[in-house]
């Protein structure tokens, strides 16, 4: 599934940022995720606060060296992976 | 001297082996410890820090029974502070709502729930106590709360064929994830594995199951399983390869590169009551012995697979084939492969499937004092 630009992304219950080494990480039910970059950018947005438009307006703005189509392309790819993970859950 | 290549990434904190259940498969040794032994909670929070400073991002707790312990929810307070994520694995019978608000109060982040089955008969046969309603009712309270939950299922012949009503029972359930685990055949299990294993026809109608299920279930819960490795081409890189990501201090303080390390006859197990967590992991005997390839016979010696499975699993090795340092039995390259053959071709005689009158009686793991 593709999520909707107007929904809120939410880590899920039991999935939170942590550090380790000054890596960055996102700690879920048994495994941890390494989190760079623009990783780490997305994740930090996952709040329930930003919407998915806005956390890719957002990263366009950083990046603004990327071409905008790939990193929408790359966002929207890599908040479907953490809804696969269950790391993630839309709210309207 | 082998240098530890990196730091572990979670350790098994085994609180206790006091357990309400039986189970004809339990993990723990044979020997079991107990309560005066165990470690005291000042002890633990020490330990919590040390792995914490070593780099562990993950503690589980399990045991045995883990809410046995009285001091449950200042062990998960202490592990909270130290920085650590914790995973809860637990039978849910000494649960009620106050005990789980607790636990959640204090920083629980995950909580596992282990079922025996998915209807109370089987369950009770195979844990030796009647726990299945309670379960049910610990999943209708982690419902209304902020947590994140596993159902974990562990499978063997009397309930792979249930495997669509555990599915729909997580379905039901609030968890985002469920694991089906086979039995893994160490200590109890090993010794009622003639009962335990199911059948090729078994185990391969489970996994088409579970494989639909991935795919209809995808972003809803995640659903993983890991089939007896005996039936398996290559051997499980087990515990992710010795002493390379996990550490398991036992109810007593001994700190195991894996469950079953204590069957392994010559090694000498430090413990944490008078060793520091980094000294154990980077330096002591038994964390070395079987870390790297030095130690590794052909053909893992020379295996382009020997980085993927680090040459299986080390208990098995001396279970089956006798010698610790063999390629684990399960391993179709193995010398010793026959021996696993011959468990199967017994497993797999058309009369076998059915235990008769005359198949041995179950062997229940008891209660230590």
């Amino acid at each position: 599934m593709t999520p909707d630009p107007q929904s809120h992304p939410r880590l899920a219950p039991g999935c939170r940022l942590g550090e380790n080494n000054q890596q960055r990480v996102l700690l879920m039910p048994e495994r941890a995720l390494r989190l760079n970059g623009p990783s780490l950018e997305i994740v930090q947005r996952c709040d329930g606060k930003h919407t998915v438009q806005q956390i890719i307006t957002d990263l366009q703005q950083i990046y603004s060296k990327a071409e905008p189509k790939k990193v929408e392309t790359d966002i929207l790819g890599y908040l479907t992976l953490l809804h696969d993970q269950r790391a993630l859950d839309f709210d309207a | 001297m082998i240098s530890a290549p990196t730091n572990p990434l979670a350790i098994i904190a085994e609180l206790t082996h006091r357990c309400p259940l039986h189970c004809v498969y339990c993990s723990n040794p044979v020997e079991l410890q107990s309560r005066a032994n165990e470690l005291d909670t000042q002890t633990w929070s020490r330990v919590f820090r040390e792995a914490a400073e070593l780099g562990v991002l993950q503690a589980d707790f399990t045991g045995g029974e883990p809410l046995a312990r009285t001091d449950i929810v200042d062990l998960v307070r202490a592990a909270r502070t130290a920085g650590l994520y914790i995973n809860l694995i637990t039978s849910g019978l000494p649960l009620d709502e106050a005990r789980l608000d607790a636990l959640l109060g204090a920083g629980l982040d995950h909580l596992q729930l282990s079922f025996q089955g998915a209807r109370e008969e089987i369950a009770a046969e195979i844990s030796g106590t009647k726990s299945h309603a309670q379960k049910l009712r610990v999943l209708q309270w982690l419902k209304s709360r902020r947590i994140a939950v596993t159902l974990n299922f562990v499978i063997h012949r009397s309930n792979i064929d249930q495997i669509e009503e555990m599915l729909a029972l997580a379905e039901f359930s609030s968890a985002t994830r469920v694991e089906f685990a086979n039995v893994q055949y160490y200590g109890w299990a090993f010794a009622n594995r003639e009962r335990l294993l199911p059948t090729r026809a078994q185990l391969d109608r489970s996994i088409a199951i579970l494989k639909s299920a991935q795919e209809r279930l995808r972003g809803k819960i995640r659903v993983e399983y890991v089939v007896p490795d005996y039936y398996a081409k290559y051997p499980k890189p087990c515990m992710g390869g010795w002493g390379r990501k996990l550490m398991l201090i036992t109810p007593t303080g001994d700190a195991l590169p894996c469950h079953a390390a204590q069957i392994i006859p010559g090694l000498h197990f430090e413990n944490v009551k008078h060793r520091g967590l980094r000294e154990i992991w980077e330096n002591s005997a038994a964390f070395q012995k079987f870390r790297g390839q030095a130690w590794m016979q052909e053909p893992c010696k020379t295996c382009d697979r020997r980085e993927q499975d680090f040459g299986g699993c080390r208990c098995q090795a001396l279970l089956l084939a006798g010698d610790a340092s063999a390629t684990d039995p399960v391993c179709s390259l193995a010398p010793t492969r026959g021996k696993v053959d011959a468990i199967l071709a017994a497993v797999n005689k058309p009369s076998a499937a059915e235990p008769s009158l005359t198949t041995p009686a179950w062997l229940y793991r008891p209660n230590p004092a």
